[in-house]
């Protein structure tokens, strides 16, 4: 309560302090994560209109079934979920990190970005898979009438409407589905994938920043909550991936 | 230098929170965890109304419809608790919170032009507007309707 009353008598706009209460580097990480949530946005929108389009779009249980050593058993959601947890668990250890830092304990801020960065690796072992699984896992389709077996890829999709009665191998057989799935799911993951990669790199470096006790000469771990922001917008963006390419 | 220029451009600081703030992390992580089964609940629901006979697709787009709900509250706790723009000034939430409110016409726009578009392609796209399609078929029932 007492900072509300502090917040209403300060005069923020009278000159010599941040108007907003922050330090410069963090309004501008700030402002880049807005950006960046635009960036997304329009891809996921894009991603939206052309699935509206269509008169037939996969549906994400059937295409997205695997799991690492489970061979072909049927496990609709498993493997993201799994993903899903990794990212959340990633993002409470970097604010676990954050909060040490606030407290100068170097140890503490070591210790969670060492979990954060193994988080972040697992996240992108796990993409691998699941990109490498999607891009060879063949499967039986009818094209120009003939049977032939493809993978999915920015410029084939397997996974059209089932041609019922035709079989191939004891497997069922498709017809192709929207190109557009595998560009978009692509494109999108594949981007994301990126900003975790990144994400990686930046947190490597604050925890070499850290261990050589950069920020205890500075006398503040701020940046180590600039890199956490960042981060955790990874996580965030990761909720509407997960939700529009996964979900529904 | 830096720490000097920090403390003269931040007027106060957040309360500095104790064990306080390792239980705000911990309530927030598990209610995340919480509303991420519930989404993968409702996923798993819709997949067997997927597998099962004749699946009411209302129900369906229902069910999507709270499963995109949950995610914008996940949204929100991870930018005001995690990112802390929950405890920042109003003056700084606002400049962040408002300019995404242009995401609601980008959305609606959109898929709305989708919508058309799909349109268009179940009617041969320009060569057969919606309107003589609709003309046309109350004639072609004619014959029948005439008993």
């Amino acid at each position: 309560m007492a900072t509300a009353q502090a917040q209403l008598e300060t005069k923020w706009w009278s000159g010599g302090k941040s108007p907003f209460n922050v330090e410069y580097g963090k309004l501008m990480m700030w402002y880049f994560l807005m950006s960046d949530t635009f960036t997304f946005g329009a891809f996921l929108i894009s991603y939206g209109t052309i699935r509206f389009s269509q008169n037939f779009w996969p549906d994400p249980n059937h295409v997205f079934n695997a799991f690492p050593f489970a061979g072909h058993a049927n496990l609709p959601l498993a493997f993201v979920s799994l993903m899903t947890f990794i990212l959340i668990i990633s993002s409470v250890t970097m604010v676990l990190a954050v909060h040490a830092g606030h407290h100068m304990d170097r140890k503490g801020v070591i210790k969670w970005m060492i979990w954060t960065i193994l988080g972040g690796f697992a996240f992108l072992a796990c993409q691998a898979w699941e990109w490498t699984h999607l891009i060879t896992g063949e499967h039986a389709v009818m094209i120009d009438g003939q049977i032939k077996e493809i993978g999915t890829t920015v410029s084939m999709n397997p996974w059209g409407p089932a041609i019922k009665g035709v079989m191939h191998d004891g497997h069922q057989v498709y017809s192709t589905g929207p190109v557009a799935f595998g560009g978009y799911f692509f494109g999108i993951t594949g981007f994301h994938g990126f900003h975790v990669f990144s994400g990686v790199v930046i947190n490597i470096v604050m925890l070499i920043m850290t261990v050589n006790g950069v920020f205890d000469r500075k006398g503040h771990y701020q940046m180590i909550e600039k890199a956490g922001l960042y981060w955790h917008f990874v996580d965030l963006v990761w909720v509407f991936v997960f939700l529009c390419f996964y979900l529904i | 230098m830096d720490h000097q220029s920090e403390s003269t451009e931040i007027t106060f600081h957040h309360a500095p929170g104790g064990d306080d703030t390792v239980k705000r992390i911990i309530r927030t992580t598990i209610l995340l965890s919480v509303i991420t089964i519930i989404e993968l609940a409702l996923g798993f629901v819709i997949y067997f109304m997927h597998k099962g006979e004749n699946p009411s697709h209302t129900l369906i787009l229902f069910i999507k419809g709270v499963i995109v709900i949950l995610s914008l509250a996940k949204a929100f706790y991870i930018v005001s608790i995690f990112m802390h723009l929950g405890d920042e000034i109003k003056n700084l939430i606002m400049t962040i919170v408002v300019p995404l409110a242009l995401f609601i016409w980008f959305i609606t726009a959109f898929i709305w032009e989708g919508s058309s578009w799909l349109n268009l392609r179940n009617t041969d796209g320009h060569s057969k507007p919606n309107i003589e399609k609709h003309q046309a078929a109350p004639e072609g029932k004619k014959p029948g309707g005439v008993e």
